[in-house]
C-alpha cells in the first residue's frame, strides 16, 4: 500500500521538477542613456512555468539574472495600469498576459520563438521599459476628468438611475495604462492628438447625468487635435486590457458633437 | 459582466505572433510632445465640418463617379466612342454640365481634404507642413478653377 503511494509521489516530484517548467527566451529591448544612446535587444533564457505571467518572468530576470532591468509595476494584478508594454508586437499588460498564450511549442516540447518585450510606442523611452508618461497625462488633464457641478452640494449622495449609470459604464473601467494611446497610429505620428485614453475619460463624464460640464468637454474635443483626428483603425479597442470599446466611445463623442449642433 | 469583457480581451492572444525576434515590430519614434501649452486651442467647427463633408461627399461621389465611369467606358460602345463630338454633345445639356461640375468640385475637395489630414498626421516639422499644405491648396484651387472655366465656357464650335 505504501509503495505505490511513494511511487506516485516520486513521479509527481519528477514531474514538477522536469516537465512543467519550460525554457523560454525573452528578448527585451534595453536602453540605458547613461551607458549608450543606442538601444539593443538582450536575450534572457529562463525556465518558467508557462501558466505564469510575463511579469513573473520579468521579476525572475530582474531578481535572479540582471538587476539593472528596469520596468514599472505596482499592483501586479491588472488594476494599477503601470506595466503596459509591447509584448510580441502588441500592447498588453505584462501582469495579465500568460506565457502559454505567447509561445508555440514544437514536437520535442521546445519553444520555437522568443518572446519580445518592448516599451510602449509613441512616448519617449527613459530607460529599458519605462517611458515618459507626461504627454499622456497632460492630454488626460486637458479634458477635465473630474465631476463639475453648480449650486449647493447635496447633503447626501447624488442619485442616479441605473440606466443613467449604464450609459457610461464601459468607460469607467479605464485604468490609464496608455496601452490604447500608444497603439494609436495618429498618436505615433503626432503627439498633439488627445489620444484614445483622454477621450475615453472625457466620455465617462460627458455622458454622466450628474455632470454639468459636458458641453465644455465637447468643445475641448471639437478642437483641431480632438476626436476628428481619429481614423477609426480600432487599434485602441484591440489593445485595451480592460476590454473597453474605445473606438465606440470616440464615435459616441463624435455623434454627440454633431447632434449637438444640428 | 465586467469579468466577461476583460477575459474576452485577453483570450484571443495569438499563438503565432505577427512579429518575432528575427522580424521585430517596427520601431516607432516618439512624436512631438503634448505639453500644457501645446497644442493651442482654436475655437470653431472647421474640423467637424471637414469630417462630415468627407462622409457626405463620399456617398454622393460613389453615385457620380460610378455613373460617370459606366457611361464613359462601358455603355454604348465603351471608350471608343469618346471624342470631341461626344463631349460637345453631352455638355450641350445642363444636366451633364451640373453632373460634371459637381463631380469636379466634390472629388477635388474630398481628395484635397483627405491629403490635408494625411499631411497633418505625418508631417512633423511646422515648415514641412506649411509648404506641403500650401502646395496642396494651390493645386486644388487651380484644378477646380480651370475645370469650372472649361465647363462654363465650353464652345462646341471652337476652331
Amino acid at each position: 500500500m505504501a509503495t505505490p503511494t511513494m511511487d506516485k509521489l516520486e513521479a509527481l516530484e519528477a514531474d514538477s521538477t522536469s516537465s512543467h517548467l519550460i525554457a523560454v527566451t525573452f528578448r527585451i529591448r534595453r536602453f540605458n542613456p547613461e551607458v549608450s544612446d543606442e538601444v539593443q535587444w538582450q536575450d534572457f533564457r529562463i525556465d518558467i512555468d508557462p501558466k505564469e505571467r510575463v511579469l513573473d518572468a520579468l521579476h525572475k530576470i530582474k531578481w535572479d539574472l540582471d538587476g539593472t532591468l528596469t520596468f514599472r509595476r505596482s499592483c501586479a494584478h491588472g488594476i494599477c495600469g503601470s506595466d503596459a508594454m509591447r509584448i510580441n508586437g502588441r500592447n498588453r499588460l505584462a501582469c495579465k498576459t500568460l506565457i502559454k498564450d505567447l509561445i508555440s511549442v514544437d514536437k520535442n516540447g521546445t519553444v520555437t520563438k522568443p518572446v519580445t518585450v518592448e516599451p510602449i510606442k509613441g512616448l519617449t523611452v527613459l530607460k529599458d521599459l519605462i517611458v515618459d508618461m507626461d504627454p499622456f497625462f497632460q492630454a488626460y488633464r486637458d479634458v477635465m476628468p473630474f465631476l463639475v457641478t453648480s449650486g449647493n452640494e447635496p447633503t447626501r449622495e447624488r442619485l442616479q438611475s441605473a440606466e443613467d449609470r449604464e450609459r457610461f459604464d464601459d468607460t469607467t473601467k479605464c485604468i490609464l495604462c496608455a496601452a490604447c494611446t500608444s497603439s494609436c497610429p495618429v498618436f505615433w505620428n503626432d503627439g498633439q492628438y488627445f489620444g484614445p485614453a483622454a477621450i475615453v475619460n472625457a466620455h465617462r463624464f460627458i455622458f454622466d447625468s450628474r455632470d454639468e460640464a459636458g458641453e465644455q468637454r465637447l468643445e475641448i474635443l471639437n478642437d483641431k487635435d480632438g476626436v476628428w483626428r481619429c481614423r477609426t483603425t480600432f487599434n485602441c479597442t484591440d489593445a485595451c486590457p480592460r476590454g473597453i470599446e474605445v473606438t465606440k466611445a470616440i464615435q459616441e463623442v463624435k455623434r454627440a458633437l454633431i447632434t449637438r449642433r444640428f | 459582466m465586467s469579468t466577461d469583457t476583460t477575459s474576452s480581451a485577453i483570450s484571443p492572444v495569438e499563438g503565432e505572433s505577427l512579429y518575432d525576434a528575427d522580424f521585430p515590430a517596427p520601431v516607432i519614434e516618439p512624436p512631438r510632445k503634448r505639453t500644457a501649452k501645446t497644442p493651442k486651442t482654436t475655437r470653431g467647427n472647421f474640423e467637424m465640418a471637414a469630417w462630415l463633408f468627407m462622409r457626405l461627399s463620399g456617398i454622393v461621389l460613389v453615385v457620380l463617379v460610378l455613373g460617370h465611369l459606366l457611361i464613359q467606358l462601358v455603355l454604348d460602345g465603351g471608350v471608343s466612342k469618346i471624342g470631341f463630338a461626344f463631349v460637345a454633345g453631352r455638355w450641350a445639356s445642363p444636366f451633364w454640365q451640373v453632373w460634371d461640375l459637381a463631380m469636379l468640385w466634390l472629388a477635388m475637395l474630398h481628395g484635397g481634404n483627405g491629403l490635408r489630414t494625411i499631411i497633418n498626421d505625418y508631417a512633423e516639422r511646422t515648415n514641412t507642413r506649411l509648404w506641403l499644405k500650401g502646395l496642396l491648396y494651390t493645386a486644388t484651387v487651380f484644378t477646380i478653377l480651370l475645370g469650372s472655366l472649361v465647363i462654363f465656357t465650353f464652345d462646341p464650335n471652337i476652331r
